[in-house]
């Protein structure tokens, strides 16, 4: 059972941000589907209610997508699933269920790193960046390489730049955890391939990445690339699956989401 | 020709708790009741050497913390058996040892769950911790023996030896294995693995009571056994059974886990001592952690038939894991021979045998199929390998080999199998699967293959000898009825089913009556609804007991007329002197015996038990696609086709059986419950342990192929458990057939499959 | 901490602590169609709605009701009817536990997507886990009432 000893709702992020370093047990709530299975005392709970940062927002070149923004608006938001294949829709689908996805809140899963989130996993095929009280706008790449440090996520920026994607993943059961995800971009001749559950938390495989902008798809070219990616990935086992399978796994999702980026073009 | 019985009726209680009406044990919790919460062991196996609950029970709002050293020590088991139970008595209220992660160490009751959870943080607790037995396989001969205590008491000889971790040793055979098998052309033999299972009801175990004014406890529970939890808390707290009363409301489900009374000890415990009312409300994790799962099986079978394609030879050899306490140990396994051996009836010798086995793991229990399905999955895996080695159809072995209808059956010890529509139902799934044209495999791009399969499976209806139901109808003042049971509808439509019995014999409609149960102060004793049984043993005592109830009313209304009962009928509505206007209708007839003049209220009561446990048939089905990339199966269909006999609601049978076909399939492709090698649980929440979801299942399909049973109600046996059996050998056989990977051990993941494929390619 | 909100379409003042999930405060104030199946956000029993849309009152702090619309199956008693009515012939209740939040799925459903597909409709439902009726008694229920051609 979670508890919060006192409730803030701040008006402002820089109040949030404040409060949220000077108290030493105090924490920003977002949609609470996780916080709420751990029996963690809160002191002090943040409620960004009152900050604006639910909804999406097109701008001439990007996107902007606050941080309590959920799952399910990301899935129907009528806008945003034009661009990128729909890449965002098909990454958060899978995930439990309507209801569920009403729930979660883009920032908090962006903040928590998730190792098995699919949606981290298709940020990254995407130009994503992090904004953050505190630690200002950084690469969604940058912002998960760097160590945990107190801070408020506020929105993400994704850059409207016209990239084709893909996303895969691969589930026993429909609407379990993921043994594995994928996701592919492809730009001019920049491509980016994301490869996530592994069960560690999604990473680039940069030099597949670059293979896969670099010339002409054929089939063969793409089982090098999947084969590449697959060899290049660290893997961990867990109750889902093993360390090898990952990596067979990979083969194949990296093969048929760059099969479909390439079907794009 | 039949009103009700037959009839896809709604069931009577069906609008109340679609639409959220409060009929669920928590919804009734008298108000003022104690919140308890379970303080648990963080060790496979331990022994408490200190614990001090001081702090805790000083804690404002904290009514009462009980440890060990409060609570009566006399052991019992938690397994809801017919007396005396076959489980061994082997586990105390609270006890100083504890034996796997979860096991209960103090008992705390407070004003509030949050106080409750405070106080358990509370107390202090060191423990002298033992190497625990995790692996099954290892347990016999382990240095640890889960249960050293010298006061485990064994109602009867179930060939317990307890310093060997053994709890029950058993060998059943019918002729000579092993020269009939040398007899044998074909002889097969593999060994399968069937994983323990979650119940997973969507209503968690949960259970509240109160001291009413006469002192008496008064437990009201999510139970499938009342009058089982009675006795059990009557021995476990050293008090009269008579000082207790246990009451069932409308049961959120319960699949054999609301078979074992996991709950009601602590509450109970809780009132006794401080006199207030206690409510126990497992949640999610609790439930996955700390109650029963199914038993999982090593089962070895080997198979002989000769060159004329009859299957000579069956011989499983078992061990079944129950887990720290021997709930349900003996019996499950014993059902999983019981249940295989006499589905085939050309057999010469005939062999079940193996032991059950104590590890330091969350108990095993009732589920579902009870040991039917472990057994099935083995044998009807081991009869699909067979067929292929034979090089036979598997359909064709299965119905060239079934124990038919009028043939003897080993499962009644020789005697007639009386009703089965197996062979019907095996030629009319094949039609529905379209078997002819699907089998074995049909590609279906480069990558990915269909494949089908197929098992068949028998239980019991009922348990032979033991079970024994009583029922009441009575007449009511204003011309109703009032049917009373002790059975335990747990969302089945039991209820329902039993008005639609009770409604045909007195050819009155069904809202003449009213059902009643279960409440052990007012209901007449059944065992409750486990061991499909409620159908066929209680709806025979509901049936004779409205006969018995027609009877009277037939005496009584010839006696207002003044003629003998031979000369009367009764239509439901009046009783009438054949052939002429003399009548009196039902309504007045009821007023003049229970208010009025004649001074005898009418009551028709039946004591009913069976000498047989007449078995249920299905044939399964699969059609599967296999992703030879990934190797991940995707169910596409599924048939059953199910013989349970008369069908008395079509549509409450078909949910039955769509419901029980996709647990077989959850089973089968993901449920999984795992612990690690320090023996916690890995799988404690739905997020973990994947019961099927609305995407995963395909399309189930069911049709009902019918036989006359008998002994029955109208023809009836069962369908409760029987319906869970098929999906695992059948999908198992599916995925082979696609893509020649056999899958021994259950669930059949993708990763399995992959690793098969993998190996059949290097070694191709 | 006092919230002020619509609850079935009348105005609501609750107390209620900072650390206090809807599905609680609900059945606290009586509203006992409301039930838990997990505790982890994935079983679908709890489903209310939150201004329309259903949402796991499970996992919903009680503080953030506040000016919003709360809708259990208690408010929508004989939309909830109708389709009950066709679930239970159906004999697709089961044990009725997981019903009331099914069912508020399945009206939000029919409120949300116009002309659903058999595919959408599983979708869109695929959150509430039932145990007892392997779900396709439900299907049959769904499509029933939204007028689906069955198969």
């Amino acid at each position: 059972m979670f508890t919060v000893g006192q409730l803030v709702q701040p008006d402002t992020v820089e109040e949030a941000y404040r409060i949220l370093t000077e108290k030493k047990d105090a924490a920003v709530l977002g949609g609470c589907a996780f916080l709420r299975m751990g029996s963690r005392a809160i002191g002090t709970a943040i409620d960004l209610s009152h900050l604006n940062l639910e909804g999406i927002t097109e701008h001439a070149d990007s996107f902007e997508i606050g941080a309590m923004t959920t799952f399910r608006m990301l899935e129907t938001d009528s806008v945003l699933n034009t661009f990128f294949d729909g890449l965002l829709a098909e990454a958060v689908k899978p995930i439990i269920g309507v209801q569920f996805r009403h729930a979660v809140t883009v920032g908090a899963t962006v903040f928590s790193k998730y190792g098995f989130s699919d949606l981290i996993t298709a940020l990254q095929a995407l130009d994503t960046e992090v904004e953050l009280a505190h630690g200002g706008r950084m690469a969604l790449e940058a912002f998960l390489n760097r160590p945990y440090e107190k801070d408020v996520l506020t929105r993400l920026w994704i850059r409207k730049d016209g990239r084709r994607a893909a996303y895969q993943s691969f589930r026993n059961s429909a609407s379990d955890f993921p043994i594995l995800t994928t996701a592919v971009s492809l730009l001019a001749g920049q491509g980016r391939i994301v490869v996530g559950a592994r069960p560690l938390k999604a990473a680039i495989a940069v030099q597949a990445s670059q293979e896969l902008g670099r010339m002409d798809l054929n089939s063969q070219r793409m089982d090098e690339i999947a084969a590449l990616a697959a060899g290049e990935m660290t893997f961990g086992a867990n109750m889902r699956g093993s360390a090898e399978y990952r990596r067979e796994l990979c083969k194949v999702l990296v093969k048929r989401a760059v099969t479909e980026v390439a079907a794009c073009k | 020709m039949r009103k009700l019985v037959g009839k896809g009726v709604p069931k009577i209680d069906g609008m109340a708790i679609a639409t959220g009406k409060p009929a669920y044990t928590e919804d009734l919790v008298v108000a003022n009741a104690l919140v308890v919460k379970i303080l648990r062991s963080p060790h496979a196996f331990a022994r408490i050497t200190f614990i001090d609950v001081a702090k805790a029970a000083a804690l404002k709002g904290v009514e009462c913390v009980l440890t060990y050293q409060d609570v009566p020590k006399q052991r019992f088991t938690l397994a809801g058996q017919s007396y005396p139970e076959p489980s061994p008595y082997d586990r105390l209220i609270l006890d100083d040892m504890v034996r796997y992660v979860g096991d209960e160490v103090a008992i705390v009751a407070a004003v509030d769950e949050r106080t409750a959870l405070a106080a358990i943080d509370l107390i202090q607790v060191e423990y002298e911790i033992f190497e625990p037995v995790v692996d099954f396989e290892t347990a016999i001969g382990h240095p640890s023996v889960v249960h050293p205590e010298e006061d485990l008491h064994c109602n009867f000889d179930i060939g317990m030896k307890k310093d060997q971790n053994i709890v029950s040793s058993q060998r059943v055979e019918s002729g000579n294995v092993e020269e009939e098998l040398s007899q044998c052309d074909f002889v097969v033999e593999e060994t399968f693995y069937t994983q323990a299972n979650a119940q997973c009801m969507m209503e968690t175990y949960r259970a509240f009571n109160y001291l009413d004014h006469m002192g008496r406890l008064v437990v009201v529970s999510s139970t499938q056994v009342p009058f089982h939890a009675k006795r059990m808390l009557a021995r476990a707290l050293k008090m009269p059974a008579g000082k207790i009363r246990v009451i069932k409301p409308r049961i959120g489900g319960g699949f054999g886990g609301k078979q074992s009374s996991c709950v009601e000890i602590f509450t109970a415990a809780v009132t006794l001592k401080t006199g207030k009312p206690a409510i126990l409300v497992y949640d999610r994790e609790e439930t996955f952690t700390c109650t029963t799962s199914r038993h999982a099986m090593r089962l070895k079978v080997t198979l002989g038939a000769d060159k004329d394609g009859y299957i000579r030879v069956v011989d499983i050899h078992g061990l079944s894991d129950t887990g720290a306490y021997g709930e349900h140990a003996s019996t499950v396994f014993m059902v999983a021979g019981e249940k295989t051996l006499p589905l085939y009836n050309q057999t010469k010798a005939v062999r079940f045998m193996g032991n059950v086995v104590y590890t330091n793991k969350m108990p095993a229990g009732a589920f579902r199929g009870y040991g039917a399905t472990q057994g099935t999955f083995a044998l009807e895996s081991a009869v699909n390998l067979l067929a292929e080695k034979m090089g036979v159809d598997p359909a064709e072995l299965r119905l060239k080999n079934i124990a038919k209808e009028g043939e003897p059956f080993r499962g009644f010890k020789g005697g007639i199998l009386e009703s089965s529509a197996l062979n019907r139902c095996i030629e009319t799934g094949k039609e529905m699967i379209g078997w002819a044209v699907k089998y074995p495999r049909r590609s279906v791009s480069e990558t990915k293959v269909r494949g089908i399969g197929m098992a068949v499976t028998m239980q019991g209806s009922g348990i032979a000898n033991i079970d024994t139901a009583s029922a009441e109808v009575r007449l009511n003042d204003n011309g109703d009825f009032t049917l009373l049971v002790g059975s335990t509808d747990m969302g089945t439509g039991s209820d329902t089913i039993l008005a639609q019995m009770a409604a045909e014999v007195l050819e009155v409609s069904l809202d003449q009556i009213i059902v009643h149960a279960a409440d052990t102060d007012v209901s007449p004793f059944d065992p409750g609804s486990y061991a499909s049984s409620t159908t066929y043993v209680t709806g025979m005592a509901v049936v004779r007991a409205a006969q018995d109830l027609k009877q009277q009313i037939l005496e009584e209304g010839a006696k207002f007329l003044q003629v003998s009962p031979e000369e009367v009928a009764f239509n439901g509505h009046t009783v009438r002197m054949t052939g002429t206007d003399k009548m009196i209708s039902l309504k007045k007839l009821a007023e003049r015996l229970v208010v009025g003049p004649v001074h005898r209220q009418l009551v028709g009561n039946s004591t009913y038990g069976s000498p047989v446990s007449p078995p249920p048939f299905i044939a399964g089905f699969a059609e599967v696609e296999v992703d030879k990339e990934t190797g991940k199966v995707e169910l596409l269909d599924y048939v059953a086709v199910v013989d349970c006999g008369t069908v008395i609601n079509p549509h409450l049978a078909r949910i039955q059986t769509e419901g029980g076909i996709v647990q077989g399939i959850g089973m089968a492709l993901y449920e999984d419950v795992r612990v690690d090698s320090k023996g916690k649980l890995l799988s404690n929440s739905f997020m973990q342990y994947k019961i099927p979801c609305r995407k995963d299942i395909g399309t189930v399909r069911v049709a009902f192929k019918e036989s006359f049973e008998p002994t029955g109600p109208f023809g009836a046996k069962s369908v409760g458990e029987v319906v869970i059996n098929t999906p695992a050998p059948a999908i198992a056989a599916a995925v082979y057939n696609a893509v020649g990977v056999r899958i021994t051990q259950l669930p059949i993941t993708p990763e399995k499959v992959f690793m098969g494929l993998q190996k059949n390619s290097t070694r191709s | 901490m006092q919230i002020e909100f619509t609850l079935n379409d009348q105005p609501t003042v609750w107390d209620v602590s900072p650390d206090e999930f809807l599905a609680d405060t609900l059945r606290k104030h009586g509203f006992l169609s409301i039930r838990k199946g997990c505790n982890t956000s994935c079983c679908g029993l709890c489903t209310v709605w939150i201004d329309g849309k259903p949402t796991l009152s499970c996992t919903a702090l009680s503080f953030r009701m506040q000016g919003k619309s709360v809708t259990t199956i208690e408010g929508v008693a004989e939309e909830a009817a109708e389709f009950a009515r066709i679930l239970v012939a159906e004999g697709a209740e089961q044990c009725g536990f997981c019903s009331p939040g099914f069912i508020m799925t399945v009206l939000a459903l029919k409120h949300e997507l116009a002309a659903p597909t058999e595919e959408e409709i599983v979708h869109y439902l695929t959150g509430n886990l039932c145990r007892c009726t392997g779900y396709m008694g439900q299907m049959r229920a769904v499509k029933t009432y939204l007028g689906v051609t069955q198969r």
